[in-house]
């Protein structure tokens, strides 16, 4: 079993280096997307700390949901994917070291460009470290959820738009604790609350996401 | 014919049985729909005292409440049938579920719509974030996802289990979105004028209330069964029972002329 | 063994195949035939458990494989219409990652060889992208040269390969069949395995009569 697992970390690894700019998209769409805010509202650094942790948090959503797109779809296209359906393992251990890669590859590193960005919002250390933590907590929640409805969009008439329109709304209670949070911080009161409800959202997630793929992507490919 | 023996709900399960009784039930809920909006509309329009604060304005609640509550059962019963169609496979419930998906969302289209109108006198804008109409826009989009999901798969098996698992990953999500969204709006301490404000309610008002959800129930039967009727003959043009019926349809028609 | 019970298959609103019943024995090779959309891909698609058929089951030593699951899918080998490899690994990636997915791991040398052996000598370390048609479809292949699975479903797996790749496969399905394996494939080309009696399942008969 674990022997199945090193191969498919190897593989979703291997594949992902060999194509490291469609790794970094998701990335720049964020970096570009937080950008363009300042532009359209102007560069009053009042109203932009505090709308900063809103935009993070939506930008971050919509460059986590763009890359979900192609989670499952080249595998689907080239038929790995059958053959990872039929595996002697649970599929939905695969679907999970699958969503796990795909996150440290498009996941983190957004995490990791956030105090860039909080800067750049004119945001204060204190709420750029909560920014952070909501974001470690938070975007692999995206990355689960998000992941079956990419299962369930494999193939199907306008996908990527599709998938946006189911997933977004499920979305919603993520934002909301997410930057929540970060206003909390920013308004100096506590935040223990809103991690509770995220570390909820995770294991909850966690749980139930890769049985809930691994189901989408058996109906997808019957 | 016996409503409480399982054997009655297996066989009413079966489209070709079910097609006949959608038939005749239709004109039944068609009259109940009628009779119960005409009394719902007298109580809340005629019989209902003016509110002493909003005037007659608040009496387009007796749309708007019916068919909020209305788009979230029908949200919950949806899914339900889409869920027993996956786990036991009968193809009717996923039928029913499909010809819910559009009903509820028209109901939660019509709650924003009053509730916009009702806004506009009452907080002095149509859209306020309130978080009864912020959880009831989601549950728009949640309709719209559901739907689209099944427009866009043609095989209607694939279609059925596809939205069948969406419905389930939905019903899980809808509690927490709507309590994060309550929380949200405390939070942000929006302005909360809501119904629960007025501490009595006329009987009469009431009883409209009440009138006017049981005539929307009516009116959703009547319509998805008339959709589930059309989707039967559509998927089942192949067997010998819808080519029967047909046939024999047209030859009426031209006897009757 | 594998066994099927009143197998039943539609697509769409359309029923493709019902009530079939047939078995297969270690030491057999079972030969689908039927006209283009007959249902042979679904069939087999249903024998591999990716796909739900619409009635009846398919049992593999007496039990449904709905049921065993990881212990059918451990003794099946599928190669299907799609080629299953991926472009940005070079073949003998593809062959190693693809084994050992399916629960078989295996060593670099032994990879080595049979790509060798399957006519691909000099081409391991290329990225499967730059391959031919042909060659990709070896890479898939290379598989059952390394495969320990006893149960075989091959669809069309001589399409797009040279007459010499076509006899070369053939010895390896001989082998199989002598070793107690079982194979079940489609193809539309006349084909015959030495020494071995080919059953033959024709699907779609009573359509193809109109």
């Amino acid at each position: 079993m674990i022997e199945v697992f090193r191969w498919l970390i190897w593989r979703e690894l291997a594949l992902a280096l060999r194509r490291k700019a469609e790794v970094l998209t998701a990335l720049l769409f964020f970096v570009i997307v937080v950008s363009l805010f300042p532009l359209g509202i102007g560069p009053e650094i009042d109203t932009l700390r505090e709308i900063a942790p809103g935009v993070l948090w939506v930008a971050a959503l919509l460059a986590s949901m763009l890359s979900l797109n192609r989670l499952f779809a080249d595998d689907y296209v080239d038929g790995t994917l059958e053959q990872l359906v039929i595996s002697s393992q649970p599929l939905a251990l695969l679907v999970f070291g699958k969503i796990l890669i795909h996150w440290v590859l498009t996941g983190l590193p957004l995490v990791l460009i956030s105090p860039i960005l909080g800067m750049q919002l004119g945001m204060d250390m204190d709420s750029i470290i909560i920014l952070m933590l909501t974001l470690l907590v938070g975007t692999p929640v995206l990355s689960l959820i998000g992941a079956v409805g990419a299962g369930l969009t494999l193939g199907v008439r306008g996908g990527g738009v599709l998938l946006s329109l189911l997933i977004l709304p499920l979305y919603i209670p993520v934002l909301i604790f997410g930057a929540g949070a970060v206003e909390s911080a920013q308004a100096g009161l506590g935040v223990e609350a809103h991690f509770s409800l995220l570390g909820a959202f995770l294991i909850g997630s966690l749980i139930l996401a890769p049985v809930g793929a691994a189901a989408a992507l058996r109906i997808s490919l019957d | 014919m016996n409503f409480f023996t399982k054997a009655f709900w297996l066989k009413l399960s079966s489209p070709k049985t079910f097609y006949p009784f959608a038939g005749k039930m239709i004109p039944v809920f068609m009259a109940i729909t009628v009779v119960l909006t005409l009394v719902g509309l007298y109580y809340g329009f005629v019989l209902a005292p003016p509110d002493y604060q909003q005037g007659d304005s608040y009496r387009i609640m007796f749309i708007h409440v019916p068919a909020a509550w209305m788009s979230m059962w029908i949200y919950i019963v949806m899914c339900l049938f889409a869920i027993i169609g996956m786990v036991w496979r009968t193809r009717l419930s996923d039928m029913m579920a499909g010809a819910l998906a559009p009903t509820g969302a028209m109901f939660a289209f019509l709650a924003l719509w009053t509730g916009a109108l009702w806004g506009k006198p009452t907080w002095g804008a149509y859209w306020v974030w309130d978080a009864r109409l912020t959880s009831e826009l989601i549950l728009l989009f949640l309709f719209f996802g559901f739907i689209a999901l099944r427009a866009a798969i043609d095989d209607p098996q694939r279609a059925a289990r596809a939205s069948a698992l969406l419905a389930s990953v939905g019903v899980i999500n809808v509690p927490i979105i709507y309590f994060s969204v309550k929380w949200w709006n405390t939070l942000h301490q929006g302005s909360s004028v809501g119904l629960t404000q007025k501490a009595t309610m006329e009987d009469s008002m009431l009883t409209a209330m009440m009138v006017m959800t049981f005539a929307f129930w009516a009116y959703t039967f009547m319509v998805a069964f008339m959709r589930v009727r059309n989707e039967i003959l559509e998927r089942e043009k192949n067997s010998a029972w819808v080519t029967e019926s047909v046939t024999q349809r047209v030859s009426e028609k031209v006897e009757g002329k | 063994m594998l066994n099927c019970v009143d197998l039943a298959c539609v697509r769409g609103d359309r029923p493709l195949f019902s009530e079939l019943n047939f078995n297969i024995q270690p030491g057999e090779l079972l030969h689908v035939k039927g006209h283009n959309g007959s249902g042979k891909t679904s069939l087999l698609r249903i024998l591999s458990g990716l796909m739900l058929q619409a009635d009846g089951e398919v049992h593999w030593n007496g039990e449904n494989i709905r049921k065993l699951r990881d212990e059918f899918q451990r003794e099946l080998l599928y190669i299907g219409h799609l080629p299953g490899i991926k472009g940005d690994l070079t073949a003998l990636e593809n062959l190693r990652v693809n084994s050992g997915l399916g629960g078989n791991t295996i060593t670099e040398n032994v990879a080595w060889e049979a790509l060798g052996k399957i006519g691909l000598k000099g081409r391991e370390d290329l990225p499967a992208r730059v391959l031919s048609q042909g060659q990709q479809r070896r890479v898939a292949l290379s598989r059952m040269l390394v495969a320990k699975a006893k149960l075989w479903i091959l669809d069309e797996p001589f399409t797009a390969l040279d007459v010499k790749a076509v006899a070369m496969l053939q010895s390896v399905l001989e082998d199989h069949v002598k070793n107690g394996g079982m194979i079940i494939l489609t193809t539309h080309q006349d084909f015959s395995v030495a020494n071995i009696e080919v059953r033959v399942l024709h699907l779609g008969i009573s359509e193809s009569s109109i």
